[in-house]
């Protein structure tokens, strides 16, 4: 097979679906955030609502659980006034033991024109791109270890914001690196924009070495990583996901690798603190750095928003 | 491309005597992104008139996203007043259709609502789908469907006027 088209392109080139950052081209990237500077000063209005959506139903699709990632989801469409019906899959059909295409065409028949997918299992939102009607949109809300394209997407908005230019940043993304969809959404939006520097910081058990093949430059070593870094992306400690012994303790990893504004004092005097969040106060981050000036978090969560709506109303936009 | 035989500067002339009479005490100019948004800008300073103007964009009222999406590059709406009871006086380019005008009247109301909205234009070419006028048109022209008129800012801050095929 010769340059199969990228599953989330139409043949002009056009996002239909957002299921992955990895392929996308930087101007589509540049598009998106583009768009949701747009849509951030809809929050100023005396009506935060407006019409790009009128008339479309979202269904949100979590097959895994995620409380703030599926609100915000549901505020974008909200606010660009589309119904939304959020499904408790994991506790109603799946159990039941139907299949995820069944699901699917069900909701279809339901005359749904996007689903919001969250799901354990890498790739099942494309399978869900692939079978589901040409006028059906799929948003990927984060499959397995693989992608979490909103997230990185609001990453990078909240990099943008701050940095203004991604032409000379020194990035270092801390803690649980292998387990981590959203680290992997990051290194390749930052490794399209241009970011010259991505570093990927934490103990062997959790940053594979098979990063440095993606252009990373892997640091077991949390001194050498954060030192003059622009922006630090700290991530959660994934208790749900560690299976088997990949840590001492919590306590052993935040005196390693645990952001402290000891340790931040090695990163520029105006380097920005992030995370997806929730955070693990004294886990992964320190509750003085993730309250302290540094600190993008809660900015993070407002620019989620505005990035939802507009990978929504640029998909909800494009034919297949 | 081609220039047609509109000039627009001395257009330009005519529109800022004409709006004169338009302007209240409590008027607010508002420009259409992004033809309009140069004209009142100019028109601003020109007139000498208090505060800034207002920038406005049909993007997020369209009635087109269906079928051609969400535009790039689009300013977003700013308006550094308040709408509520302000008189409003809409600049524009181009008056056609009337499409636009009736999107960003849409666009307007989400922050307020103002005492009045009139219309100013450069040029009118007919061709209205709905019904709506301009208070005050410097030309009006007739063009063939498939041509798009459109007004471009040149480095010095001069207007002209460029006709394109339509795609």
């Amino acid at each position: 097979m010769l340059s199969r088209r990228n599953p989330q392109l139409n043949a002009h080139g056009e996002l239909i679906h957002l299921l992955s950052i990895e392929g996308l081209p930087k101007a589509v990237l540049t598009h998106i955030l583009d768009t949701a500077g747009t849509f951030l000063s809809v929050n100023d209005r005396e009506v935060k609502k407006v019409p790009l959506l009128r008339g479309k139903s979202v269904f949100n699709l979590f097959f895994e659980n995620s409380t703030r990632t599926r609100t915000t989801f549901e505020i974008a469409a909200k606010r660009l006034s589309a119904d939304v019906i959020n499904l408790d899959i994991a506790r109603s059909s799946t159990a039941k033991g139907e299949s995820l295409l069944d699901t699917i065409s069900n909701l279809s028949a339901m005359h749904a024109d996007m689903f919001v997918v969250r799901h354990s299992e890498s790739g099942a939102p494309y399978l869900i791109a692939q079978h589901c009607a040409p006028h059906v949109h799929v948003v990927n809300a984060g499959d397995g270890r693989h992608a979490h394209p909103t997230q990185g997407l609001l990453d990078m908005y909240t990099i943008r914001h701050f940095k203004k230019d991604f032409s000379n940043l020194t990035v270092a993304i801390v803690g649980d690196i292998v387990h981590s969809r959203v680290a992997r959404s990051d290194i390749h939006a930052l490794t399209t924009l241009g970011v010259p520097e991505i570093r990927a910081v934490g103990p062997k058990t959790l940053v594979p070495g098979d990063l440095t093949q993606m252009g990373v430059r892997v640091c077991h070593d949390m001194a050498e990583g954060i030192r003059d870094a622009d922006v630090i992306i700290m991530l959660r400690l994934q208790n749900e996901r560690m299976s088997g012994a990949m840590l001492p303790s919590a306590g052993e990893f935040f005196k390693n690798y645990g952001l402290t504004d000891g340790k931040l004092a090695l990163a520029k005097p105006d380097a920005i603190v992030m995370h997806p969040g929730p955070i693990n106060r004294g886990v992964e981050i320190d509750s003085s750095v993730a309250d302290g000036s540094h600190s993008v978090i809660l900015p993070q969560v407002t620019f989620g928003i505005a990035v939802r709506m507009a990978v929504m109303s640029i998909i909800a936009g494009n034919e297949a | 491309m081609t220039t047609l035989l509109l000039d627009a500067e001395a257009l330009y002339a005519e529109l800022r005597d004409g709006v004169r009479g338009l302007i209240k005490p409590d008027t607010s100019l508002v420009g259409i992104w992004s033809g309009g948004a140069w004209l009142a800008e100019r028109l601003q300073a020109d007139l000498g008139l208090l505060g800034s103007h207002g920038v406005i964009s049909s993007t997020l009222h369209r009635d087109d996203f269906g079928e051609r999406g969400l535009a790039s590059g689009t300013d977003p709406t700013h308006l550094p007043f308040a709408i509520d009871g302000r008189h409003i006086l809409l600049v524009d380019d181009v008056l056609y259709t009337g499409r636009t005008i009736r999107a960003v009247i849409n666009e307007m109301f989400d922050f307020g609502r103002p005492a009045s909205v009139q219309l100013a234009v450069l040029v009118d070419r007919g061709g209205r789908e709905l019904p709506i006028q301009a208070a005050f048109a410097a030309a009006r022209v007739v063009l063939p469907v498939a041509q798009r008129l459109s007004l471009a800012r040149q480095d010095d801050g001069r207007f002209t006027f460029s006709v394109e095929d339509d795609r």
